[in-house]
């Protein structure tokens, strides 16, 4: 097992310090997501302008991954329609599941790609995904 | 000053040459996990298994197998004295009267769940049920239920500042209503030891029914069930180098004959019509369906592995490695323990975190060093709330565990610490 392919710069980076820790004032939605197994808990917070999401952020505690991971796709998400970051985040639940291995495919996932190396380590797929599920189930609510 | 250190150089031999003499028997160990020599500290969760009881196993299914009872023919046959051995083997390993005080489950939740379960008979509205904050889910979710289906009251005993529960604890929370006290041997996160000798003499007192749950116990803490005088003693083959799937439950004759069963079927009847039944005798009452035959022939082994070197030989090691790597850990500033600094009344388990790093990204990083230990809650989440922890790492040593194992463990802290750019 490569650690260096998991534990990239990025992701330690945006486990560190992420500018999308906090909480969210007037936000008009908060979604809970938690790994009941393993502890990681996650408050997602979004604010809409119409059909976009204008802003995003999140509080919470857990391992490197699963906050990286909601780190990281908050940047990918700001500005995008509901429709857009749904299918972004099918896009991500894929490529961890390798059911798209295609680069091209998995472009538009941007930052997100670092993750691609976790769906080698079964026992950590969970914390990487937990963040697009809370989002998921999110912006079905605002549906 | 040259004899005390003649004696510890003495005493580390001994401790090497001790686990390294039984570590052959398990050929499991002998492999390389991510290209390093594996480390086993996962002790807790589940053990490993020595040739005898593989061989045990293997034999039953190569030259006995069949559905044992009531069978006619000659493998049946077999196949009920291999089951039945098991249980006398199993009834003496813990000191039990009689044979049909011990049955077969699949492990400690099962048995704890049938008598959940089966006790349920035994309680009325306002009843209380008292247990600790340490237990494990499968000894919390059961009473949760059955408070909840009869409208009893479940209260919890706390550990003081040093992890222990004080028997003053157990003597508050203890009243006239409290029916049910159920408690376990060995916490699995902080590795204390409780009392329960002393503590079912107080529930006796009262009149409460005693459970003690002994799935961390009954491996490494050599227990006489009459001696300790529960009511009721639960303890899963796996965490003893037996099989998975093949778990105990204890209770006094008495009491077990008192109680209604839990499963129903074949196995577990004397005669059924079309609308009601009569029950089998003990302990086939309490064992309903195909039983774990080659389970209980490999814990049976287990046990008979283990009596040859002794319980009290193997707690004795496991304290020295657990003294050891106190120690060492205790210099690391950067190391949390959560659990007791001493020695007295403790087994091998270490819980602990590294400031600044989740459980989980430890556990993987010293995976990748070939070194199991397990993360998370360990399925004890009050018990983490309680400490207001997220989570910690845990070590747990048996048997075939070495200091030079804790050595390359503490080396692989280290490399967690690096990975995550912290100074070393």
């Amino acid at each position: 097992m490569d650690l260096d392919s998991v534990y990239t710069e990025l992701i330690m980076e945006h486990n560190k310090n992420s500018r999308n820790k906090h909480s969210l004032e007037d936000a008009d939605l908060s979604e809970h997501g938690h790994n009941p197994s393993c502890g990681d808990d996650i408050t997602l917070e979004l604010k809409f302008d119409g059909n976009t999401i204008s802003d995003a952020a999140f509080t919470g505690s857990g391992c490197a991954i699963s906050q990286a991971s909601t780190s990281i796709m908050i940047d990918l998400i700001k500005g995008k329609s509901i429709e857009e970051a749904l299918e972004l985040v099918e896009t991500f639940i894929a490529m961890i599941k390798k059911d798209i291995e295609d680069q091209q495919e998995l472009r538009k996932l941007k930052d997100a790609m670092a993750l691609k190396n976790i769906s080698n380590m079964p026992a950590r797929v969970k914390c990487a995904v937990l963040s697009w599920h809370t989002l998921k189930e999110a912006l079905k609510e605002r549906n | 000053m040259t004899s005390k250190l003649e004696s510890a150089v003495r005493e580390e031999k001994q401790n090497q040459e001790f686990a390294k003499k039984y570590k052959a028997d398990f050929p499991i160990l002998d492999q390389q996990i991510n290209g390093k020599e594996l480390v086993y500290f996962d002790n807790a969760a589940t053990t490993q298994k020595p040739v005898s009881v593989l061989d045990a196993v293997d034999n039953y299914n190569r030259t006995i197998n069949a559905n044992p009872h009531r069978g006619a023919h000659t493998l049946s046959v077999r196949a009920t004295e291999a089951y039945e051995n098991a249980r006398a083997k199993v009834r003496d390993f813990i000191n039990a009267e009689k044979s049909e005080e011990i049955i077969f489950t699949r492990n400690t939740t099962e048995s704890l769940n049938l008598l959940a379960n089966s006790l349920e008979a035994l309680v009325e509205e306002g009843d209380e049920i008292l247990i600790s904050v340490l237990e494990h889910h499968s000894n919390i979710l059961p009473w949760q239920q059955l408070a909840e289906r009869k409208n009893l009251k479940l209260k919890y005993l706390y550990p003081d500042e040093n992890y222990r529960i004080p028997l003053s604890e157990l003597k508050e929370k203890l009243t006239e209503k409290t029916k049910i006290f159920s408690i376990s041997q060995m916490s699995n996160v902080s590795g204390v030891i409780n009392p329960v000798k002393e503590m079912a003499e107080l529930a006796h007192q009262i009149g409460a029914l005693v459970i003690v749950d002994g799935a961390q116990g009954a491996p490494h803490l050599k227990t006489d069930v009459r001696n300790l005088d529960a009511d009721f003693y639960a303890f899963s083959g796996h965490k003893m180098l037996g099989p998975m799937g093949i778990g105990v439950l204890y209770g006094k004759k008495e009491l077990l004959e008192e109680l209604p069963p839990f499963l129903k079927g074949g196995g577990m009847i004397e005669y059924v019509k079309e609308q009601d039944s009569t029950y089998a005798p003990l302990p086939e009452k309490f064992e309903a369906g195909t039983p774990n035959v080659e389970g209980a022939v490999g814990l049976e082994a287990a046990v008979e592995y283990l009596e040859e070197i002794g319980l009290d030989k193997i707690k004795e090691h496991e304290l020295e490695l657990t003294e050891y790597a106190l120690k060492k850990m205790k210099e690391l500033d950067y190391v949390e323990i959560a659990g007791p600094l001493d020695l007295e009344d403790r087994g091998g388990i270490i819980s602990f975190n590294l400031k600044d790093i989740h459980s989980h990204d430890l556990a993987t990083i010293v995976d990748s060093e070939g070194i199991a230990i397990r993360s998370g809650h360990h399925c004890a989440q009050p018990l983490m709330k309680f400490y207001r922890l997220n989570s910690t790492g845990r070590i747990s040593f048996y048997l075939y565990n070495t200091k030079a194992e804790v050595d390359r463990f503490l080396e692989s802290l280290e490399k967690v610490r690096e990975v995550f750019g912290y100074g070393s």
